[in-house]
């Protein structure tokens, strides 16, 4: 059933992009991170970023946000190309969310709060309302009972289960999950993957940088292997993990499903 | 035999008697090895020494409501010194009848300072109480209206004074110090250069040569006919001064929040403004709590400075009495005096951010 599951949505999915990134490049200083870095993405497809560390695919996932700046290239998402203009930046931050690899949820404010600055500030929701959202979307990662703690106060696990539900309150159109797994506890990483399942068979557009084969064959449309700044090699989960082309991959396949 | 290993047991269970009680915390603290003990034998001694004639100097031989003279005469502490100026100490050279005006003043700045420590408070209604109360103790101080004469601003001295340059002082160097910090950590160079270039003068510089400048060298720069007043041109040395320092501390709370941070809040789609504003100077400020409230203090005793620009700020009233032929030779008394002052001033702001700090990290 798995197997055949991301063929299924591959027809579904209509020829909608959400994000295109075209002939992009990207330096740090004279290091060049990005080369030639071609994707669309389609509206609820989900895909995976693998590939060795330093082979940019945080900075890939980062650069859809403006979080990361590219140098040439363009990058269009929901419509609206990504230049220097701050308020288009804003506008598809908005659109976007995004859940880091060490949460970075704000330690002064509780998880309530967390999670209604974001629709109260930005998208003036009222204050009940946003709210009202924060709770329903507390109850999706099963940790409504916390929402008047900081923090501190809670596991890895459910701090990032936080702040995946603080990105939906701001229903993006596209997730952006980098690396959301790796700072985690063996035990709990289950806990936050069950919810990025939950999301995506509720269709959520996601890019998500990490190395959970079993998220990838269960969840995603399509696996991309980055290697030294270059898209290497791009298929559906199952021939990427059972039929890999290209040798890097098979060597970093081998790396992690030992 | 049941029953005495029974009792052991229980007897096993109390601590040794050096360890516990009075006997146990004088060897734990007085007395934990040679040198310790050596150094609480040389403080006792010392104590010994100094605290019986301490006390007789300022209690038993001591006059309290009397004349120089009698005082002269009695050898103790003179504290009639204080009580005979008090009023001159306090108010200076306000018109005598009309000390009510600044006592009331004062009597209100310390009532809404007394509101205000409760964090509950901090709403918008607190900040109509503030502008309403500072423009009443402004009308109090000044008059010419509701049939309140008029006192000439040279007038105004003493504590009224020295609370009028602290708390304008301090409240308004607080926010311009943030701004410079946010403005030095700016991606625009002009601001960012702009900001560099004044914190470091002015950190290079003595706040008396600034309140020089302010009193001598600035009325020369203006146009003729139009005067400062010279308590606002002190006021503002004192707040470019604050300021600089300010700005120093709260740069390096800047630069302990996490980038993960900064970049969760852009993620979130909050501008610059939002950011700074609700997730970035919250955290940062909290953290340099100790260090800019010390900034504050010594920025409080720093205004005694103003004696230099012939302000009669508190200091300067004292000296004003010390200087009366009558009151020669006391000034240990009337300096002791003060001293208390400045320090209920200063352990009242160190005791207040320490609640500050205890209360904010309540839930972190």
């Amino acid at each position: 059933m798995n197997n055949e599951r991301p063929k299924k949505n591959d027809e579904q999915l209509s020829a909608d992009p959400i994000v295109e990134i075209a002939a992009m490049h990207k330096w740090f200083g004279d290091f060049h991170v990005l080369k030639d870095i071609n994707l669309t993405v389609q509206k609820g497809e989900r895909i995976i970023i693998c590939g060795p560390s330093g082979s940019g695919k945080s900075t890939l996932i980062r650069c859809i946000n403006r979080l990361e700046e590219h140098q040439k290239g363009r990058i269009i998402v929901d419509g609206i190309e990504l230049t220097n203009d701050l308020k288009n930046i804003e506008k598809i931050r908005e659109e976007v969310g995004m859940v880091f690899q060490h949460f970075n949820l704000f330690p002064h404010l509780t998880i309530l709060e967390n999670l209604c600055l974001g629709p109260v500030w930005v998208r003036k929701t009222p204050k009940a309302e946003a709210e009202e959202t924060a709770m329903f979307f507390l109850e999706k990662v099963h940790i409504a009972d916390q929402a008047l703690k900081y923090p501190g106060q809670l596991s890895g696990g459910q701090q990032q289960r936080v702040a995946i539900a603080r990105s939906l309150c701001m229903r993006p159109k596209v997730m952006l999950f980098d690396e959301p797994t790796s700072a985690l506890d063996p035990e709990m990483i289950k806990e936050v993957l069950d919810v990025m399942i939950d999301l995506a068979q509720e269709g959520m557009t996601m890019l998500v940088v990490s190395h959970e084969m079993g998220f990838a064959k269960s969840a995603a449309h399509r696996v991309l292997f980055m290697d030294e700044g270059e898209i290497l090699e791009e298929n559906i989960p199952v021939e990427f993990f059972e039929n890999p082309q290209h040798e890097r991959t098979k060597l970093f396949l081998s790396q992690i499903l030992h | 035999m049941v029953d005495s290993s029974q009792s052991i047991q229980s007897e096993q269970l109390k601590p040794p008697i050096t360890r516990i009680g009075v006997i146990g915390w004088v060897h734990a603290n007085l007395f934990s090895s040679v040198f310790n003990s050596f150094l609480t034998i040389v403080t006792l001694y010392f104590l010994w020494k100094i605290v019986p004639a301490f006390v007789r100097w300022a209690f038993i031989d001591s006059s309290w409501n009397t004349t120089g003279a009698a005082c002269r005469a009695a050898g103790g502490a003179c504290w009639s010194i204080v009580a005979k100026n008090f009023r001159f100490i306090i108010f200076g050279f306000f018109p005598y009848e009309s000390h009510w005006r600044p006592l009331l003043a004062m009597i209100i700045l310390f009532t809404l300072l007394f509101i205000s420590r409760n964090r509950r408070y901090w709403k918008k209604w607190l900040g109509y109480v503030w502008l309403s109360g500072l423009f009443v103790m402004g009308l109090l101080l000044k008059g010419g209206l509701f049939g309140l004469p008029p006192v000439e601003s040279t007038k105004w001295s003493g504590l009224p004074l020295t609370l009028l340059l602290s708390v304008f002082g301090l409240t308004a160097a607080y926010p311009l110090g943030v701004l410079l910090a946010l403005g030095r950590q700016s991606r625009m160079p002009a601001i960012k250069s702009l900001c560099i270039v004044y914190i470091e003068t002015i950190r290079g510089v003595p706040l008396i040569s600034l309140l020089f400048m302010s009193s001598v060298m600035f009325p020369l720069f203006l146009p003729e006919g139009i005067t400062i007043n010279n308590i606002l041109r002190a006021q503002v040395a004192i707040i470019l001064f604050t300021a600089a320092y300010i700005a120093e501390v709260v740069r390096g709370g800047l630069q302990a929040i996490s980038r993960g941070q900064y970049e969760a809040a852009e993620s979130l789609g909050l501008n610059y403004y939002q950011k700074m504003r609700l997730i970035i100077l919250p955290q940062a400020l909290k953290i340099v709590i100790p260090p800019s409230v010390g900034i504050l203090i010594s920025a409080f005793k720093d205004t005694s400075l103003v004696v230099i620009i012939g302000l009669f700020d508190l200091l300067k009233t004292t000296q004003a009495t010390l200087s009366d032929p009558r009151w020669m030779g006391f000034s240990v008394e009337a300096y002791i005096f003060i001293a208390l002052i400045y320090f209920a001033g200063c352990f009242s702001m160190s005791s207040y951010s320490r609640r500050l700090e205890r209360e904010l990290y309540r839930g972190t």
